[in-house]
This record gives structure tokens, sequence and C-alpha cells, in this order.
């Protein structure tokens, strides 16, 4: 029993990036109200810079593979499949913004092409490598959420 | 206050829709295909009951470079292969003692319109058969030889050979009686959203054709290319490879080539095609 308590904080923090992600809200427990997310995932802000890196890296956000944005000019291609992200924290709050990344198809509807990127249940036959994750970690999507609200038209 | 931002969201979705809807405005370039003086035709009219208005073929969505290299068979990496089919098709392997050619005597010629009608219904083993099958069907049965593998050269460098006897020729798959359910699971395999990033063969390459994915211009991922010399895998690649690759990418678990499942993709995205012509070996990037 002791065993167990002591046991468990080891491990979450053998797997866990950093201390403060071990108390970010498992993907099962987000609160949707009304279709946004108000609180924090993490319960702390995001970090802005490191959300830019998420936003244009492949095997994160990627959200350049759809969106294309101006901020991050230096990035060759964009894709197109989405709408532009240019001026997306004028159209959009943050709990707004936060339920569109953590489960697209609640915000922006079933037939989304838009990944979930905070949501365990996706398509079948998921990968072994990537069974029980999610595409980003709690921390990540706070960080593209401090992100998307610095692009202001 | 919310529920102004929802009426906008949905109007702005509305005009999202009208505008890059890649149905309405996809946006395969204007080129045409032209090898040696004879035009392959890249387009056509999709079914009346189809999924898609008009078909292209995945050359109209490729860089003018790529696609220059497709339009002439000296500058197709593919024909070395084709020409090592060739010699390959002399040459004597198995405990019968025979090369293709002892029994195909009029030579590849004899396969003509073949490509365009598979996958096909074979009674004998009660299933759809590709060329795959085919050829090894008469390396083990006919020639006594070991089966070639999916991927290796020389199934592929054959199957480019086999397929070019069907240049410009319709796709005309079979996809009633027997081939029905086969059909009908295929199409499932097509719109069920797999992996990680949850999406379906179709979310790309019907809802989003004509639209660049990042560095990638979205085809309607049509196979009648196959197999394809694809200049990022130095080599030709069979129609499965693709399959594999695409349902990778999503971070999905792929079918193994050759699998039930895949030759019922297969049958079923060669049906979407349906009318294109034959391209065999195409190049891709
Ligand atoms: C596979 C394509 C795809 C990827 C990857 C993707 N999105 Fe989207 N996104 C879309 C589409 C398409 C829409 C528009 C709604 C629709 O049609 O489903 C959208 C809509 C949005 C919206 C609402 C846009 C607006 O202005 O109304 C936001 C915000 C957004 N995406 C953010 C992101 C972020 C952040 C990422 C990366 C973490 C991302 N998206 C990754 C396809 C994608
Ligand atoms: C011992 C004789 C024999 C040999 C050797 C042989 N085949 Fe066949 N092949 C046949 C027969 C018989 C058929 C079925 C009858 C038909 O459709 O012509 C056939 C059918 C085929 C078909 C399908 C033709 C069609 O239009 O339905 C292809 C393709 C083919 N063979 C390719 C090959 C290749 C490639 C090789 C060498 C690797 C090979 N065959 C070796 C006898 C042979
Ligand atoms: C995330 C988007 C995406 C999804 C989902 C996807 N593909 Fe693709 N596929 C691509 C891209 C990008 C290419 C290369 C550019 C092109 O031809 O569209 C491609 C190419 C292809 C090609 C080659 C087309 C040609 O002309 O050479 C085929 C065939 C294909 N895909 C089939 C499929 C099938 C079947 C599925 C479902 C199992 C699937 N794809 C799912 C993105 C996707």
């Amino acid at each position: 029993m002791s065993l167990k308590t002591n046991f468990l904080p080891a491990l979450l923090l053998a797997v866990m990036p950093t201390v403060a992600m071990a108390e970010a809200v498992a993907p099962d427990d987000v609160v949707f109200e009304d279709d946004v997310i108000v609180a924090s995932l993490t319960g702390a802000d995001g970090n802005a810079v490191n959300g830019r890196k998420v936003f244009a890296n492949r095997k994160q956000g990627n959200c350049l593979a759809c969106h294309i944005n101006a901020d991050l000019k230096e990035q060759l291609f964009h894709g197109e499949v989405g709408p532009p992200l240019d001026g997306v924290a004028d159209r959009w709050e943050e709990p707004e913004l936060r339920a569109i990344i953590v489960n697209s198809k609640i915000v922006l509807g079933d037939e989304t092409i838009m990944p979930s990127f905070y949501r365990l249940k996706n398509g079948a036959r998921t990968a072994e490598k990537f069974q029980g994750k999610t595409i980003l970690s709690a921390e990540q999507v706070e960080d593209v959420i401090a992100y998307l609200r610095t692009l202001k038209e | 206050m919310k529920r102004v931002k929802k009426a906008m969201f949905a109007s702005g979705l509305l005009a999202f829709t009208l505008t890059l809807n890649p149905a309405a405005q996809a946006d395969p370039d204007d080129d045409t295909l032209v090898i040696d003086g004879v035009e392959v035709i890249t387009s056509a009219k999709g079914k009346e009951d189809g999924p898609l208005d008009e078909l292209y073929s995945g050359w109209r969505f490729r860089s003018d470079e790529t696609q220059s290299f497709q339009a002439d068979d000296f500058e197709n990496p593919a024909f070395v292969a084709i020409d090592q089919a060739l010699e390959q098709f002399e040459v004597v392997e198995g405990a019968a003692g025979k090369a293709c050619a002892s029994c195909h005597e009029g030579g590849p010629e004899e396969f003509e319109g073949l490509r365009a009608a598979l996958p096909r219904w074979n009674a004998d083993t009660g299933k759809p058969e590709t060329i795959q099958h085919i050829i090894n069907e008469c390396r083990t049965e006919r020639m006594q030889a070991e089966p070639w593998k999916w991927e290796a050269n020389e199934m592929l460098n054959m199957t480019a050979l086999v397929g070019l006897q069907s240049r410009g020729m319709p796709v005309d798959v079979q996809t009633d009686g027997e081939m029905s359910p086969w059909y009908e699971k295929g199409k499932e395999l097509y719109y069920t959203r797999v992996g990680q990033l949850d999406m379906s063969c179709a979310n790309c390459h019907e809802d989003n054709y004509g639209n660049m994915i990042r560095a990638d211009h979205l085809s309607q991922g049509q196979t009648n290319g196959f197999p394809v010399y694809r200049l990022k895998w130095a080599g030709l690649g069979s129609i499965h490879r693709r399959f594999k690759g695409c349902m990778s990418n999503i971070r999905a678990k792929p079918y193994k080539r050759g699998s039930d499942e895949f030759v019922a993709l297969e049958l079923y995205v060669a049906s979407r095609g349906e009318g294109l012509a034959v391209e065999t070996p195409a190049v891709r990037n």
C-alpha cells in the first residue's frame, strides 16, 4: 500500500517531461462547458515561444500542414486544407481555442479533418507506438494556445 | 456574445466552404499528357452516382518537372525496370524449366488490357486477384519456381511491364456479382477514420484534393499509374506500398501488402478511377 503511493509519483516523474505536468488534467477528465474549456489543462499559462515551435513541428502540432500562418513565413510550406490562422485571436476567445485544439470534433463538427490533439479516443487501428497517447501533451496544448493568442491583426 | 461568435463562425465556415471547397474548386493543372505523340487522357467524367464529379489522374497534381519525366519514355526512370523485366521474361527458372516466354510466345503484348481490369475475380481461389497474384500463380503453379515477394524488384519490374501493355486504356473493373462484397469492404475501409490523427482516405483524397497539405499537392489518390516510380523511393512501388505509407502517415497500423483488406481497398479505389487511362509506369515525387 505505501509502496504503491510511493511508486506512482516516481513513475509519473519518469514518464512526464516536467514536474508541473504531473498536475495536468487527464484527457478523459477535461471538462467542456457549452463547447468551451475554461480552465488551463495544466493550471498555468502556456509559453507562446514554445507554442510557435509546436505549431510548426511536423511531429507535434504540424498545424502548418493545413493552415497558412503569416507569422511563420520563414517556414517554406503552408497547407490550405483549413482556413488561414492570421488574426485567429481576434475571432476566438481562449476557452474556445482550447476546445478546438483539445477536441476539434466538438466545435468544428464530427466531419472535420482536423485532428483532436488532446483526446484518447481517436481512429481505429492506431499504431502501437501512439496507442493510449494524445498527439500533444497538456503543456504543449497550452503553449499553442498562448501562441495563437498572439496572432492578432 | 457566444451566440454571435457561433453564428459568425457558421457563416465563416459557409464562406469557407464556398470558396475553398475542393469539389467546387479543385485545382489540378491544365496540362496535357502526351507520350511519344500519343495523348493519354488524365481526366474523365465521374459516374453519375459516384463520389467524384470529375476524375483526375495524380499526374495533374504534380509539378511540371515531375510531369515531364512521365511524358517521355526515355526520361521516365521506370523504363530501366521495363528493360529488366523484358530480359527477365526470357529467363528460365524453376523445376519446370520454363521462362515466361516459353508459354507466352506472343511476348508481354499478350497482356494488353489486363491491367485496366484488375483486380478481377478468380474462381479457383474464390477471391479477387491482383497482378501480383497472377504472376506468382504462373511462377509457382506453372514454372514450379519460388513466388516473388510483393515488393521485390523482379515483381515490381514485371508488374510495370505487364501494366505498360494497357497504357492509355480506360480503367474498368468488375464490382458486382462475386466482387460485390469485396467492393463494399473496400468502400468501408476508404471511409473509416483510422490512426491517432483520425482520418479516412476520403478526408484527404475526396474532400481536399487540389489543396496543399503542407508541401504536398493532394490528388484524388488514384491508382491508374501503378506501379509508379517515386522519386522519393528512387524506385518503383506497388499500390499497397502507397496505401501503407498513407496509413502510417496518419499514425495508423497499416494492413499488410497482399492482405484481403488491401485487395478490397485496391478494388474500391480502382473503381473510383474508372474511365481514367492506365498510365503505368507513372512518375511521382
Ligand atoms: C489535417 C488538417 C488540419 C490540421 C493538421 C490542423 N487543422 Fe485546424 N482546422 C482544419 C480545418 C479544415 C478547419 C476548418 C473547420 C473545418 O472545416 O473542419 C480548422 C479550423 C481551425 C481553427 C478555427 C479557425 C478559424 O479561424 O475559424 C483553429 C483555431 C485551428 N484550426 C487551429 C489549429 C491548430 C492550432 C492546429 C495545430 C495544433 C491545427 N489547427 C491543425 C484543419 C486542420
Ligand atoms: C508453363 C506455361 C506458363 C509460364 C512459364 C508462364 N505462364 Fe503466365 N500463364 C499461363 C497460362 C496457361 C495462363 C492462363 C491462361 C491465359 O489466360 O493465357 C497464364 C496467364 C498469365 C497472365 C494473365 C493473362 C491474362 O490476360 O489473363 C499473366 C499476366 C501471365 N501469365 C504472366 C506470366 C509471367 C510474367 C510469367 C513469367 C514469370 C509467366 N506468366 C509464366 C502459362 C504460363
Ligand atoms: C493526411 C492526408 C492523407 C490521407 C488520410 C491519405 N492519403 Fe493518400 N496521399 C496523401 C498525399 C499527400 C499523397 C501524395 C500526393 C497525392 O498524390 O495526393 C498521397 C498519395 C496517394 C496515392 C498515390 C496517388 C498517385 O497518383 O500516385 C494513393 C493511391 C493514395 N494516396 C491512397 C490513399 C488511401 C487508399 C488512403 C486511405 C487508406 C489514403 N491515401 C489516405 C495524403 C493522404
